[in-house]
C-alpha cells in the first residue's frame, strides 16, 4: 500500500511515545483520591486544556490531538485509512437514520473520516451514488432500502457494521504495513467474535450470522453454525483458531474479552518499537494512545461513580511504554 | 599513454563520485531522523549531530583515494608522469574497494544510524551504545580504504 518513507515521522513518533503513559502512571492515577484530583493530575500529564474541563472534553481533545499530530507529521493521510474509515460508517449510520427520520444529521455526524459526512448525506438523500466510493454506495443503498422497507434500526446498522468490517479488513489485506494488517485482523475478528456471541445468547438463527459476520480471519460457515448452536460451540471452534487463548476471557465476561483483544494487539504492536522507516511505529502510536485514552476514560468515570481501585485494575488496559 | 591517464582518472573519479553518493544518501537519511528528533526536542542537537554525520566520513575516503591516484598520475604536484594503458588500469582497480564499499557502507550506515537517532529520543543516556552500532559499518569502508592506499603506494613500486 504505502512504500513511502516515513523517518522524520517515525523520529518524532520516538520522542511522543516518550510521553506515553506507563503503568506507572495509569497506577498512580488509579491512586488519586477523587475526581477532581484525578483531573488535575491529568492536566500536569498535558491532557484536557488550560480550562476546566469535563470527562467528554477531556477525552475528545486527546482524540483531536492525536490526529492533529498524525495530520502534521504525514501528508499522507491515507495511511490511516484503517482507522478513517470506521468514522465514515458512523456517518452513514447517520445519515440514513437522519433521512429515515427526517431530523437534521449534523449532530450525529463524527469528523475525521475520509470524506466529507455531508457528501454521504447528500449522496443518499438523492440516491446519487455517483461521488462516493463503492463500498460507502453499497452500504448506504443497501441500509436505506432496509430502513426504509422494514422500519428496523438495529437491523440497519448490522448491515453498516458488517460492511464497515469488510471494508477495514480489505484494507488489511491490501496493505504491505504488518501494524495495519494485524490491526485489521484483530479489530474484524473481534467484532465477528462478540457478534456470534451475543447473537449466540439471543439464541438467533444461522442465517442471522451468515448476514452479520464479515470477512475476517475465520472461516464464517463453521463460525455460523457454531454460533447457531450456541457460546460453548463458539467457543470449541475458536479454540482450533488462533484466538483460543481468547476463550477463558470470553467465558468471563465481554469487558474481559475486550480488554484480551485489546491487549492481544498492543503486545502484536511492540515490535514496532525498534521499525525505523515505515508507518508501523505511527499506527502502532495510534493504538497505544487509544489505548489509553480508552483507560483515562475508564479511570475518570470509575472515580465519577466511586468505583473501587480493584475493579478498575481489572480493567485497565495494558500499556504499549 | 591517453588511455592509461584516462583510465587512472576515471578510477579517481569512480572513488570520488560513488563513495560520494554513498554518504549523501546516508547523512541525507540520518539527517532527516535527526530533524524530527530535533523538532520535538532542540536539545538533543549535539547527540544526533555525531551520528547523523557518521555516513559522512565514505565521501572523505573516496576523496583520499582520488587525491592519491591523482599525484600518483601527476595530474595533483605536477610533473605529468607517463602513465602506461596498465599502470591505468592498475589505478583503477585500486579505486574500486573504496569506491564500492563506501556506496553501501555509507546507506546502510546511515540507516543505523537513524536507528541511533531514535535510540537516544527515546533514551538519551544509551548516546554511546547508539554510536558503536553505526560505527561497526565503518570498519568495513576502512577496511575498503586500506586495500586502495595499498595498492595504489604500490603501483608505483612495481616500476611499469
Amino acid at each position: 500500500m504505502s512504500k513511502k518513507d516515513f523517518t522524520y515521522a517515525v523520529s518524532r513518533i520516538r520522542m511522543k511515545e516518550n510521553l506515553l503513559f506507563s503503568a506507572k502512571t495509569i497506577d498512580r492515577l488509579i491512586a488519586a483520591p477523587d475526581y477532581d484530583s484525578l483531573v488535575r493530575t491529568l492536566a500536569e500529564l498535558g491532557y484536557g486544556s488550560d480550562k476546566d474541563d469535563k470527562e467528554q472534553d477531556i477525552i475528545s481533545l486527546e482524540q483531536k490531538k492525536l490526529w492533529s499530530l498524525m495530520g502534521e507529521l504525514t501528508d499522507d493521510m491515507d495511511v490511516f485509512n484503517v482507522f478513517r474509515i470506521q468514522n465514515d460508517f458512523h456517518n452513514i449510520k447517520a445519515s440514513v437514520k437522519a433521512l429515515y427520520t427526517n431530523t437534521s444529521p449534523e449532530s450525529m455526524f463524527v469528523s475525521g473520516g475520509t470524506v466529507s459526512p455531508q457528501k454521504l448525506y447528500d449522496a443518499a438523500k438523492k440516491r446519487d451514488y455517483s461521488d462516493v466510493a463503492p463500498e460507502f454506495a453499497e452500504a448506504l443503498d443497501e441500509a436505506l432500502n432496509t430502513i426504509l422497507k422494514t422500519g428496523d434500526g438495529q437491523l440497519c446498522d448490522i448491515i453498516v457494521d458488517k460492511a464497515c468490517l469488510n471494508a477495514v479488513f480489505e484494507i488489511g489485506e491490501k496493505s504491505d504495513v504488518k501494524a495495519i494488517k494485524d490491526y485489521a485482523e484483530v479489530f474484524v475478528a473481534s467484532s465477528n467474535i462478540k457478534i456470534a456471541f451475543r447473537g449466540a445468547k439471543l439464541n438467533k438463527s444461522r442465517d442471522f450470522f451468515s448476514k452479520a459476520l464479515s470477512r475476517s480471519v475465520f472461516d464464517n460457515d463453521k463460525l455460523s453454525i457454531a454460533a447457531a448452536k450456541g457460546t460453548d460451540e463458539i467457543c470449541d471452534y475458536l479454540s482450533t483458531t488462533k484466538f483460543k487463548d481468547a476463550t477463558e476471557f470470553i467465558k468471563k465476561s465481554m469487558s474481559a474479552f475486550e480488554k484480551w483483544c485489546d491487549d492481544f494487539l498492543i503486545n502484536n504492536m511492540k515490535p514496532q518499537k525498534s521499525e525505523p522507516f515505515s508507518a508501523g511505529p505511527l499506527v502502532a502510536y495510534i493504538i497505544a494512545k487509544l489505548n489509553e485514552i480508552k483507560s483515562v476514560r475508564l479511570i475518570l468515570v470509575a472515580k465519577l461513580n466511586g468505583l473501587d481501585d480493584s475493579k478498575i485494575n481489572e480493567r485497565i488496559r495494558e500499556m504499549y511504554v | 599513454m591517453e588511455l592509461g591517464l584516462f583510465l587512472a582518472l576515471f578510477g579517481a573519479a569512480l572513488a570520488t563520485f560513488l563513495a560520494g553518493i554513498g554518504s549523501s544518501i546516508g547523512v541525507g537519511k540520518a539527517g532527516v531522523a535527526a530533524a524530527g528528533v530535533l523538532a520535538e526536542d532542540p536539545s538533543l542537537f549535539s547527540k544526533v549531530l555525531i551520528l547523523m554525520l557518521l555516513p559522512a566520513t565514505q565521501g572523505i575516503y573516496g576523496l583520499l583515494v582520488a587525491f592519491l591516484i591523482l599525484q600518483g598520475v601527476g595530474i595533483i604536484g605536477g610533473g605529468g608522469a607517463d602513465v602506461s594503458n596498465l599502470e591505468g588500469l592498475l589505478y583503477l582497480a585500486a579505486s574500486l574497494p573504496i569506491a564500492a564499499s563506501g556506496l553501501f557502507s555509507a546507506i546502510h550506515q546511515g540507516k543505523c544510524s537513524v536507528a541511533g537517532i531514535h535510540t537516544v529520543a527515546k533514551k538519551p543516556d544509551t548516546m554511546g551504545k547508539a554510536l558503536i552500532i553505526p560505527a561497526m559499518v565503518e570498519t568495513y569502508a576502512i577496511l575498503a580504504l586500506l586495500i586502495s592506499i595499498l595498492a595504489i603506494n604500490g603501483i608505483g613500486a612495481l616500476g611499469i
